[in-house]
This record gives C-alpha cells, sequence and structure tokens, in this order.
C-alpha cells in the first residue's frame, strides 16, 4: 500500500498570462474521500489534470502513487471525465470490453439494471445509465486512486445514491478518492473538502471549515419571487433554497428595510451558511475586485 | 394565455415514452418537470415543443415565432462568439437594429455574461455556456419557454444567474415548462409534476404534493427492507408506505426529494411483486 495517492506541492499553472493554478498545495491519503470543490473556472479541473499527468506544471510538483504520474501509475488509477470517455457508436458491451482489454483485465459484471441494455448504443442511454458505465470501465482493474469530476451530475436521486454507495465501497477498500463537485450534497459524502476559488486553494477541512465566517439570513416571503426581485435588484448576495430566500453575509435590518420600501411581507431568520454560499461570497469579491 | 399537452402517447418502438400524460402550462408561471432517468421528461418537452409526433393525444402550443426551447444539449454554436450566437438567433426572429442591441445588452447583464460578450462559445465554462442558450431561447420574448434540464451541471453561483433570468420571463407573462433533476428548484415552480416510466405519478403545487404523500419516511443506518431505501448523504431514508415503522424509528419530515424518491420506489416494487 503507498503512502500517499495524490499530492500537489506548491503546483502553479499558466495559459499565457492567465492563471489558472496559483500555488496549490494538497493530498488524498489511501481510503479517504476527499472533495475538491469550486465554482466552474476555479481551477479544479486543471489541477486534476496536472495531477494525473496530462498537463505539465508551470512551477511545483505532482505525485500519483508516490511516483511521477508516468503511464505506468496511471494503470493504477480510474479516472472518469465530466465528458464520461465512453464511445458513444459502441455498445454498453464493447465500452467495457474494449477498457478491459486495454488494461488486460477480465470484463466486469453488469448489474441487473445494466445487463437488460448490454447491446445498447451508448448515446441512446440515459445520462445516469452513461455514468454507470464509465464507473463499471473505470473500476474494472481495481484502481487505487479513483479521481472523478462531477459524478451525479444530472443524476436522479436513485442513481446517484448507488453511485455513492460505489465510491464508498472502493474507499473502504482502501482507494483514495478525489470527487470534484459544487453541489452540498455530494460534499456532505466526503471525509474531508478542499475550496479553489480564481486558482487557489482558499479553505479545507471539515464543512464548518469550508464555511469559516459566512453568515446567511433566510428570507420566507409568501410570493418567493418577488422578494428575490427587490433584494436582488438591491445588490444583496441573493441565494434559493426551496422557496426561502437565503442572503449571505448580510444584516437583517437592512434587507427588512428593502423588503419594506417594496411592500413585501416577509420573516427573516438567522441561519448557518451553506458551502454555496461561501462560493456565492468568493465570486462577488472577485467580481468587485 | 394558457398552453398544453392533452392524453399525449408517444412510443419508441416498443417502449412507452408517454403514458396518456396531461400537462397544462398557464402563462405567467414555471411548471417543474421532475423524475428519473428515462422517466419521459424530455420526451414532454420536446411533444411540447414540437419535436415529436404524438401517437395519440393534442398539443396547444403557440407558433415556432413564438416559441422559445433550450434542448438538454448545448443549444448554442461553439465557434460562434457569444454576441454572434445571440444575434444569429434574434436574426430568425427578426430581431435586428437599436432593439436587438438593447434586448442584448439587457441579457447579457442579467446573465453575468456581458465581459464575455467577445468569447467563442467554446471557451465558455459549462454554467456560462447554459445561461447563454437561455438567452438565445429568450431573446423574441415568446410565450412558451421550454427549458430541458437548464440548471443541470452549474454551479451555484450562475444557478442563481439563471433563476434571476427564468423568474423574470415568468413574470413579464411567459409560460415555462423546464425539467430539472434538482429538486429544490422543483420546490419553487408553480406546479410539479412528477414522471416515472412515461406516467405522471403526481401532478400538483409543491404544498398539494406533500398534503398527498402517504406513508412515513424512517432515517437509518440499517434499511430492514433495502428495496424501500435509499441513502441520503451519511444515512439512509426507508419508505413504509402503509405508515408503519418499527417500534423505535426516527421517523423524518420527508422533503421532496424523499417523496418524489418514494413514489419512484412504490412504482417499482408494485411492478415487481
Amino acid at each position: 500500500m503507498t503512502a500517499v495517492q495524490l499530492r500537489a506541492r506548491h503546483v502553479t499553472r499558466r495559459f499565457g498570462t492567465f492563471t489558472a493554478v496559483h500555488d496549490v498545495s494538497m493530498a488524498v491519503q489511501p481510503g479517504e474521500v476527499v472533495g475538491l470543490l469550486g465554482a466552474n473556472g476555479a481551477g479544479k479541473t486543471t489541477l486534476i489534470r496536472m495531477l494525473l499527468g496530462l498537463l505539465p506544471v508551470t512551477s511545483g510538483s505532482v505525485e500519483l502513487l508516490d511516483g511521477p504520474p508516468d503511464r505506468q501509475r496511471r494503470r493504477r488509477l480510474g479516472y472518469v471525465p465530466q465528458g464520461l470517455g465512453l464511445y458513444g457508436d459502441l455498445t454498453v458491451r464493447e465500452n467495457l470490453s474494449f477498457s478491459a482489454q486495454a488494461y488486460g483485465v477480465a470484463e466486469p459484471m453488469l448489474p441487473p439494471a445494466l445487463a437488460a441494455r448490454a447491446g445498447a448504443l451508448v448515446r441512446e442511454l440515459p445520462l445516469g445509465a452513461q455514468r454507470q458505465v464509465a464507473f463499471l470501465a473505470a473500476l474494472a482493474h481495481s484502481p487505487e486512486v479513483l479521481v472523478l469530476d462531477e459524478p451525479t451530475s444530472g443524476v436522479d436521486v436513485l442513481a446517484s445514491a448507488s453511485l455513492w454507495d460505489t465510491i464508498r465501497a472502493q474507499a473502504d477498500h482502501g482507494a483514495g478518492v478525489l470527487v470534484t463537485t459544487h453541489y452540498m450534497q455530494e460534499a456532505q459524502q466526503c471525509d474531508r473538502l478542499l475550496l479553489m476559488s480564481n486558482g487557489q486553494l482558499v479553505a479545507e477541512g471539515s464543512e464548518a471549515d469550508i464555511i469559516g465566517s459566512t453568515t446567511a439570513v433566510a428570507v420566507h416571503a409568501s410570493d418567493w419571487a418577488q422578494a428575490f426581485a427587490a433584494l436582488d435588484a438591491a445588490g444583496a448576495a441573493v441565494m434559493l433554497a426551496g422557496r426561502a430566500i437565503r442572503v449571505a453575509n448580510a444584516c437583517p435590518a437592512e434587507l427588512q428595510q428593502v423588503l419594506n420600501a417594496a411592500g413585501i411581507q416577509a420573516s427573516l431568520e438567522a441561519v448557518p451558511a451553506t458551502i454555496e454560499e461561501r462560493m456565492l461570497v468568493l465570486a462577488r469579491a472577485m467580481d468587485t475586485s | 394565455m394558457m398552453f398544453a399537452v392533452r392524453s399525449a402517447t408517444v412510443r419508441f418502438g416498443q417502449t412507452l415514452a408517454l403514458d396518456n400524460v396531461t400537462v397544462e402550462v398557464p402563462g405567467g408561471s414555471v411548471i417543474a418537470v421532475v423524475g428519473g432517468d428515462g422517466a419521459g421528461k424530455s420526451t414532454l418537452l420536446r411533444a411540447l415543443a414540437g419535436e415529436v409526433r404524438l401517437d395519440s393525444g393534442t398539443i396547444e402550443a403557440p407558433s415556432k415565432q413564438r416559441l422559445g426551447y433550450l434542448p438538454a444539449s448545448a443549444g448554442s454554436w461553439a465557434a460562434l462568439t457569444v454576441t454572434q450566437n445571440i444575434d444569429f438567433v434574434a436574426g430568425i426572429y427578426g430581431l435586428a437594429g437599436d432593439e436587438l442591441t438593447a434586448r442584448r445588452a439587457e441579457l447579457l447583464s442579467r446573465a453575468s455574461l456581458t465581459s464575455a460578450a467577445g468569447r467563442l462559445a467554446a471557451q465558455l465554462s459549462g454554467g456560462m455556456r447554459r445561461k447563454l442558450g437561455f438567452v438565445m431561447a429568450v431573446v423574441h420574448r415568446p410565450a412558451l419557454l421550454i427549458l430541458d434540464e437548464p440548471s443541470t451541471g452549474i454551479d451555484p453561483v450562475s444557478r442563481i444567474d439563471l433563476w434571476r433570468l427564468v423568474s423574470e420571463a415568468a413574470a413579464s407573462g411567459a409560460a415555462i415548462l423546464m425539467s430539472t433533476t434538482y429538486l429544490d428548484e422543483a420546490e419553487r415552480a408553480a406546479r410539479l409534476v412528477v414522471l416515472d416510466s412515461g406516467k405522471i405519478l403526481v401532478q400538483g403545487s409543491y404544498d398539494q404534493v406533500r398534503a398527498g404523500f402517504t406513508g412515513v419516511v424512517a432515517q437509518t443506518s440499517e434499511p430492514v427492507r433495502s428495496e424501500w431505501a435509499w441513502r441520503r448523504g451519511r444515512v439512509q431514508h426507508e419508505y413504509w408506505p402503509g405508515g408503519d415503522p418499527p417500534a423505535g424509528a426516527t421517523v423524518v419530515v420527508p422533503d421532496l426529494e424523499d417523496i418524489v424518491t418514494a413514489l419512484a420506489l412504490a412504482q417499482r416494487n408494485a411492478v415487481l411483486s
């Protein structure tokens, strides 16, 4: 068993004058599921591509399974990119057979739900089923490291629960797992979290560590759309949670004034902030800087 | 103004994609369609958009000139800039000159895309590309707006931009039918339609759907009947349709995700038994 599955030391990547990743250090240990959070464009995918040796670093160093991320070590890795990396014009069975042969292992067994579709073209399957196929292909060679880019985006509740059962089982068998996501529900499944913004690692640890000092106020109005429009127009950092409107780092008295001025009846309540609100606060700080 | 799909049935070969489905979409409101993979969400949307022929049933939709449709796929041309994409679609609808300039500027600003106006669509992040698709679907102020999973794969910050655009379109009178896999979004809709295997399991306002839900959802680390349980974060939830969980079970107040999952399991387990 290796000591560290994935590691970055002071890694920076520039594209021309644009710095996509700036001085990031992180590691994934065997048996842990680490969530890499950040908005679209925060640098998550660039960092992953460097960790896997698919993109050279500008400075700093990366390690995969205690060494450089070369072809030999990448054989011990399972990677499911956002685009899934499947062949749409091949059947489920042909895709799995192809990847099993590339790794020199036996073809994986199909779960009952997929067995009935073994002969179907991958591009004709719903997204959830395609993700299941990509998982099977990535897991067939018992990888020691698993890297998953937004594993359950667009997948329904039941299918996403079963994908997470699979991810957990891999970690329980000692694999180190790195999951990129911007959904709170996925983040809550992880053992440890890293938050990137604007190419930098800005927080790490538990959900509470990520949220930091961010605060939130929930606004309950009979017509959520009206209250949302009024607070949004006033420049508040608004979020939506069901029919409640949430405002990050806001002063309740000021919100009340805005609502009163618009003639909207609403009740306000201080609530624990969420990871999404921390992300919103970071994005707004970037816009104004 | 009211648009609708009535008693619609659609077959693809042996598969019954829609089974006698009726959904009404009144002007000024958002109707959300939820359901698992293969439930028939996209087929329902495409039927209303006139992209799928019905085997039986009727469609009440405006002419193509007054309809906006964002498909589940990209919805924009990768090799054109943001501005070129918008202008091309606007041109099809006869929007030009000062009117187009003003409408484009307004939409780009509301979508937080102003600074990306000159960028190729291929160089946009997933969230920006989805917002561009929305802007293109709504540029001609359609009376009916059909959105196939507009928020899938989009970060929380861009999702707020999208909801700003959706609620503004509804406030200005458009009838909106949208599908989503995020159930907290569906709570915001005036009505929601829960589909499974081409059939409507339940339809109504969020409060009506909650009030009509029977049985009990319990939280557990070890489900008693695995075919009635699903993972919620670190724990599992288990549905007891008869409202009779074992003594000592931790009963939870079901949210929309619990309700939709429980209904889908009830449907599946009934088919199997």
